[in-house]
């Protein structure tokens, strides 16, 4: 831990860059609106990046053409390259889906949430954990398409005006979950499509050459900075703020329904929904952390997210861990009471089956190391609070893994029983995504402003906002 | 173009006649002097002679092509409907004995075999080989042309190079004449055969099969029989009158007013179908059975360790003198059905419950070893073998294929190539049964005609006219053949109008014999021949469930039809108990060496449940290596350890573990019932004293306890149902093959099945109860239960899983996109789905095995029973056009049909007569996991057995 990282005004020299181009301490020298809009605005136009953002790039681009390599290759052959069978018709696929909605979640909730509760240090994160959650339903929306048999027909799943008359049979949580997502995803992405459009207009006013005007100008929508501008601008994104809240909560009861609707031991069960809410909290939070982390010691943006901002999402974790944890303990007391003997051997099988060394596993990632953030200390040390966060990510995978698999290999009929092994496809699916994840995420620092312009100005005209850090 | 080299062996790759046998000859392209410069051309005369070059090169798309002129019915053959299937009787053969079947073709080409209700070793069911049968008859990697070693050649070839041998053979009568067959048991080959023998006298016939008993079998009459001792025999599966005594036994389980369950007892070394269906079951190595019967045979006096077994055993057989059978394996020594016979002729059996008795014991290994003693001595100059494959098969300590290279001319007529025909000098491609005319005999000796269904698809030769090639010119057909042999037993003017029913009717009785009791010697005497009961590992040779001693090994269904208790696919194990699995401290997978007379083999092992202590089973059929695409690098061979002395078991094999590790391919993973009453079971005492507490049907939730509409799928028309009844079901798999045929379900393959994607719409499900030594097996049948609130269709995204308003629940192929959520909701797992494109790279031949009744299904959709609606549906049609309802057994699906004990009845459960809903009505009715509510249409009669008392209690 260094200096920088204590707050911000610690450091009164005059403003350093980054590799990046940020400038280290925004709020350090005379910063004026012009200096906010030079220093952010003008990194997306340089024609040049830095070796971190090549390196990075480069590795999640290689991991992106895995991605490519494997769909390709699904496209051509089918589900069948995967381990999925039966009984375990939904495999990586599902998991992956499951995983990335949650990871999802922790956007929306920084942005709208923490906008509506007036949580002014939201500021620094707010525009990439926007970003964060777009990409990452880009990755969880991939999965469902890809997981189907005839995945060309897709869209039959869609209400359309189809000459058969065919409709979706809304009974299925399969058709909610196409609802949940799309509206998701859409609201999603107009909130951080809104929030970008005033920064979009700086860029393009500050921009010299043609492709970039064109570029950001188009993106700019005639953006021209005037009052009647703004005051529709901020009340339509106190509105969307709004809209947004409530879907934090119904994507994930929703997908959590594909597993409780089903009559499945180890998926019919009632507790899922506010289960599944928090666990996604807790996960996108945790992929917050483990981007954060590297991003701010990389581009140097100590001053601008704090270890303040670190402690919040910490205790955010903590909280919807403890959260998670109950909903496993409940789920294994509850299969005990209920008295029904598929729901107790499933949590036998669960517990002490061939998959129970990733149930045990789970435990240690998710519930027992995640206690660490009851100390102050651990939360304010970026090491130790990578490492929670790293072993968060993989337990909430886990969790997945432990609902959808092992509940799925034994059932009602022993005859059935079966086992799950994913193929080398499955692997490079999985980590394809992440490969999509990071492409668009480097994409994205590469060519929009990282951090929110128009509100970093706010925060000049308006220090005392800025000392709330 | 040169024919495809295969394991040094040319094999003709598509048609026969095409481009394989047209030899390419390099120089005819390119006439001589095109290629030479000519030393005067000039600038003009090269400009000149490629302005023509290149002016002919056009003129070359001017080819004409061959007219082929396609032209419609113009007068329609009367029979043939385009769309309507038609019906031909003919037979196939289980160890050279007939079993009649009924095979269904559309527009020329058979497409289903059934059996033919009115064929005694049939009465309207199939063996699971009849049903692949039909898959063999389409293998693209059938012999399909006449080959003279690694070359193409004709029959007219053929013939003129054995007319040079024939001449010679004139002066010697033949001496250097022999002829190998499998056992069979066709009048018109035998009448052919003699021809032979009189022609040359001094020729000589041989018989070998590695799997037909050298003791021929009583024909029985199980129906009649209340106390049924099977003593290491397989008389409900692995017989040629199977599907017979399946019917009868059958017939005796089921409780009625007048009738209450026969008992049997089985001793076998290694669970059978037979055995699983016993009331009591016993383990012992198959060196002891000798000693049970001997004790039987004194009534239960002299009892080895298995004292209760045999008294309880003997007393009932004693207190039902006369309806009783007692009956012995064919894999048991002559001195044991000696002593059965003795034990039934004392029990008074003969003429009651067994009607006919053999024609006497044959020896096919001293048949086998003098043909090779004779080879050897050089003095064989023709050697025909007609099918089999004795290179492969014959017992490892007779050298076979040594003596083979030593005949003068060797001819193989077979229908698939196989390690024989790679040594022989000629192969002659086997006409397939549906292929050609032929005639059978039944184990009762009734005769069928084997009538072909369809003209050979390759250069195909019948064996008649094989045999006919040996005896006259020019050789007739196979149908001229057949015709005069039964035309010379019936000269009169009505042969011709006896001769079409024959046909029609596919079976017409032949003289019987009287039942006599043949025996060796007094009880007594026999007794004296005491066995001498070891310690030493006992190896036994059976025929392997599935592809027999090999003859089917290059069959898909077969081969992915999971054996009856492994529940393997593709291969064969070596079985060992768990006691000797604990003692040698060796699990599943392991590879051990097994020695046995001093010769090693490497086989996987599997611990079975129900296997003899110290017997390990070793299954024939497997490790073959000159085979099609499908047998190729399945499972070890048996055949080298077995010898002649050793056919079916001996004493003193020793294992030793590798180390090695092999990975199986089986279907059902878990064979326990894990406390769960899915399965439900219950003994005929516990039925009387409470007649509905076995079902305990009582426990499903009422009709109303749903969200939605109760009677959403009741509807007074047509109610779709199904029983299956436990209690008969003896686990044959024939339901899963049949289904496989009819619905055009595809084979997946090894790797397939190892990761769960086997497609069968039907599986039976096999469980052990009880002590892992001592085991109770259960079988259950699991086709999709059409449930009424069908948690699949509530799942489905698009809905492309549905109820009709007769209660089926239907697929839409063309609507399902594949998410499988409804295979996820479905309680039984009985959905399959099309993972990978499993019909893509099918050759012709194999398209025309298709029902085209049934789609075929694309990759990525998902499947599963549908109690076979195209026959719903032709049964409606028929219905429809003469104004009337369906009747009660006018749709048999073809599980149902197929089925030797008559354990599934399909039809509709809204009219109280028909035969599903008196079923339904019965104690004993019960749905699976109907707990869920989930009102399945599919429900089961709980599987009763009749233990005795005396037993039960040491059973515990």
């Amino acid at each position: 831990m260094n200096a920088h990282d204590a707050s911000p005004g610690t450091d009164h020299g005059s403003p350093t860059l980054s590799p990046l181009g940020y400038p280290t301490n925004l709020f350090a020298g005379k910063e004026t609106f012009e200096g906010v809009n030079e220093t952010i605005g003008s990194v997306v136009l340089r024609d040049r990046q830095p070796r971190p953002w090549w390196i990075g790039f480069i590795i999640a681009f290689m991991l992106l053409m895995v991605l490519f390599l494997a769909i390709s290759w699904l496209l051509i052959r089918g589900v069948g390259i995967w381990g999925i069978n039966i009984p375990v018709a939904w495999g990586y696929a599902i998991v992956n889906f499951v995983w990335w909605i949650g990871i999802a979640h922790a956007g929306t909730f920084i942005s709208a949430i923490l906008l509506l509760m007036f949580q002014h240090w939201r500021t620094a994160i707010n525009r990439f954990s926007e970003a964060m959650t777009l990409f990452a339903i880009a990755c969880a929306g991939m999965f469902p398409l890809l997981h189907l048999g005839r995945p060309w027909v897709f869209y039959w799943i869609l209400p359309y005006p189809d000459t058969m008359k065919m409709w979706p049979q809304f009974r299925s949580p399969l058709v909610w979950d196409v609802f949940a997502v799309g509206t998701y995803f859409t609201v999603s992405l107009l909130f951080w499509y809104l929030g970008l459009v005033p920064d979009l207009a700086t860029v393009r006013d500050r921009a010299r050459k043609k492709w970039q005007k064109i570029f950001y100008g188009v993106l700019a929508l005639g953006w021209r900075n005037s009052a009647a501008h703004w005051q529709r601008h901020q009340i339509a994104y106190l509105l969307l703020a709004a809209l947004a809240t409530p879907l934090v909560l119904s994507v994930h009861s929703v997908v959590s329904l594909d597993f409780s609707v089903a009559q499945l031991p180890g998926w019919h069960s009632t507790i899922f929904p506010p289960y599944f809410v928090a666990g996604a909290i807790y996960s996108g939070f945790a992929m917050v952390i483990t981007i954060v982390i590297p991003v701010r010691k990389i581009y140097r943006l100590e001053n601008l997210i704090t270890l303040r901002h670190f402690n919040n999402m910490a205790n955010v974790m903590l909280v919807t861990g403890l959260i998670v944890a109950y909903g496993y303990f409940i789920e294994a007391f509850m299969s005990w009471y209920s008295g029904d003997i598929f729901d107790q051997y499933m949590m036998t099988n669960r517990v002490l089956g061939p998959y129970g060394w990733i149930f045990w596993l789970l435990m240690l990632v998710n519930v027992v190391i995640p206690q660490a953030l009851w100390s102050a200390r651990v939360r304010r040390n970026l090491v130790a609070l990578f490492l929670v966060a790293l072993s968060i990510n993989l337990g909430m995978w886990l969790e997945r893994f432990v609902i959808i698999i092992t509940s799925l290999h034994r059932d009602f009929v022993p005859s059935s029983w079966g086992m799950f092994f994913p193929t080398i496809w499955d692997w490079a699916t999985l980590f394809g995504s992440i490969g999509l994840f990071l492409t668009l995420l480097f994409l994205f620092i590469r060519f929009l402003p990282m951090i929110a312009i128009s509100e970093t100005r706010e925060l000049v005209a308006e220090p005392q906002k800025a000392m709330t850090l | 173009m040169r024919a495809v080299q295969n394991n040094g062996r040319a094999r003709p790759q598509g048609a026969p006649d095409g481009s394989a046998r047209r030899p390419y000859h390099s120089s005819d392209e390119f006439p001589p002097g095109v290629s030479e410069w000519p030393n005067d051309l000039s600038r003009r005369d090269f400009l000149r002679l490629s302005a023509a070059t290149v002016a002919l090169a056009g003129f070359g798309a001017c080819t004409k092509q061959p007219v082929e002129k396609i032209v419609p019915y113009v007068k329609e053959t009367p029979e043939i409907v385009p769309g309507k299937p038609l019906y031909f009787s003919s037979a196939t053969t289980f160890n050279g004995y007939a079993q009649g079947i009924i095979v269904k073709s559309r527009e020329g080409r058979p497409i289903k075999i059934e059996g033919n209700p009115d064929h005694p070793a049939s009465l309207g069911a199939t063996t699971i080989w009849a049903q692949a049968d039909l898959l063999d008859l389409y293998d693209p990697d059938r012999a399909q042309a006449v080959m003279r070693g690694e070359n193409i050649s004709t029959w007219n070839d053929f013939l003129r190079d054995l007319d040079v041998v024939l001449q010679a053979q004139q002066t010697g009568a033949g001496a250097g004449i022999r002829v190998l067959t499998e056992p069979f048991r066709s009048p018109t080959l035998s009448r052919q055969l003699q021809m032979l023998l009189q022609k040359f006298p001094q020729a000589k016939t041989h018989t070998w099969s590695p799997i037909a008993p050298n003791e021929s079998q009583h024909t029985y009459d199980f129906s009649k029989a209340k106390v049924i001792v099977a003593l290491d025999s397989d008389f409900l599966y692995m017989h040629p009158a199977a599907l017979r005594h399946a019917h009868d036994f059958a017939s005796t389980r089921r409780i009625t007013e007048n009738q209450m369950m026969s008992r049997l007892y089985v001793a076998e070394p290694t669970p059978t179908v037979t055995g699983s269906n016993a009331d009591h079951r016993i383990a012992v190595a198959a060196r002891d059975i000798r000693a049970i019967a001997e004790a039987i045979a004194q009534n239960g006096r002299v009892a080895p360790a298995l004292d209760a077994w045999v008294r309880a055993g003997t007393q009932d057989l004693l207190a039902n003198r006369g309806a009783s059978v007692v009956i012995a394996g064919e894999t048991q020594p002559p001195v044991v059905h000696d002593l059965v016979a003795k034990i039934n002729e004392q029990l008074g059996n003969f003429g009651s419950t067994i009607i006919n008795s053999p024609a006497g014991p044959t020896n096919h290994v001293d048949s086998l070893g003098q043909l090779v003693e004779e080879m050897k001595s050089g003095g064989v100059d023709l050697l025909v073998i007609l099918a089999g494959n004795p290179v492969y098969n014959v017992p490892a300590d007779i050298d076979f294929e040594g003596a083979l290279k030593k005949v003068k001319l060797s001819v193989h007529h077979t229908l698939h190539a196989n390690e024989t025909s790679h040594l022989c000098h000629w192969l002659i491609p086997a006409a397939h049964f549906l292929e050609s005319w032929s005639d059978g005999c039944a184990f009762d000796g009734s005769i069928s005609i084997v009538q072909p269904l369809i003209q050979p698809l390759y250069a195909n030769v019948s064996v008649h006219e094989v045999v006919g090639a040996l005896i006259e010119r020019p050789v007739r057909s196979a149908y001229e053949i057949v015709r005069e042999t039964w035309q010379s037993r019936n000269p009169t003017p009505h042969f011709e109008d006896d001769w079409r029913r024959a046909l029609s009717d596919g079976v017409f009785a032949a003289e019987t014999s009287e039942p006599s009791s043949s025996l060796a010697g007094s009880v007594e005497q026999i007794a004296n021949r005491k066995s001498q009961i070891e310690d030493s590992v006992e190896v036994l040779f059976r025929p392997d469930p599935s592809v027999l001693d090999g003859r089917y090994a290059n069959n898909g269904w077969l081969q992915e039809l999971p054996r009856p208790f492994t529940k393997l696919t593709w291969e064969n194990a070596a079985l060992i108990s768990p006691a000797l699995a604990a003692r040698e401290k060796i699990d599943n997978g392991d590879v051990i060496e097994l020695e046995f007379r001093g010769r090693k083999i490497k086989a996987p092992i599997w611990v079975q449940a129900g296997q003899a202590e110290n017997s390990v089973t070793l299954h024939l059929g497997y490790g073959r290596t000159e085979v099609g695409r499908i047998g190729r690098h399945a499972g070890f061979n048996a055949y080298a350890l077995r010898t002649s002395d050793a056919l079916w078991f001996g004493d003193g094999m020793t294992i030793r573990k590798t180390g090695e590790k092999h990975s199986f391919a089986m279907t059902q993973q878990h064979h326990e019932m894990e406390g769960r009453d899915f399965l439900r079971t219950g003994t005929l005492a516990e039925f009387l004293a409470e007649p509905k507490r076995i079902a305990k049907a009582e426990e499903e939730p009422a009709r109303d306890e749903t969200l939605y509409e109760p009677n959403e799928y009741e509807h007074r028309g047509y109610a779709w149902g199904m029983v299956i009844d436990l209690g008969t079901c003896i686990g044959c798999n024939a339901c899963t093959i049949a289904c496989q045929a009819e619905n055009n379900i595809p084979v997946v393959g090894k790797y397939q099945v190892a990761r769960g994607r086997e497609m069968h719409w039907i599986r039976v499900d096999t469980y052990s109860s009880g002590k892992r030594e001592k085991p109770r097996f259960e079988h259950q049948p699991v086709p999709c239960m059409h449930c009424e609130h069908a948690p699949c269709e509530l799942v489905c995204p698009v809905g492309a899983t549905v109820h009709d308003n007769e209660g089926l629940n239907l697929q839409v192929y063309n609507r399902c996109i594949g998410t499988r959520y409804c295979s996820n909701n479905c309680p039984y797992k009985v959905r399959r789905f099309n993972f990978l494109e499993l019909n893509n790279n099918l050759s012709p031949t194999e398209k025309l095995v298709k029902n085209p009744e049934v789609t075929v299904r694309c990759r990525g959709v998902m499947e599963k029973c549908t109690y076979c609606i195209q026959r719903i549906n032709a049964a409606r049609a028929n219905a429809e056009l003469e104004d009337r309802q369906i009747r009660d057994g006018e749709i048999i699906p073809a599980c149902a049909q197929v089925c030797p004990s008559e354990a599934i009845v399909f039809g509709n459960i809204h009219d109280p007569n028909s035969r599903v809903s008196k079923l339904k009505r019965s104690p004993l009715n019960y749905g699976m996991l109907a707990e869920l509510n989930t009102r399945p249409r599919t429900t089961y009669l709980a599987k009763m057995r009749n233990p005795n008392e005396a037993l039960v209690i040491s059973e515990l």
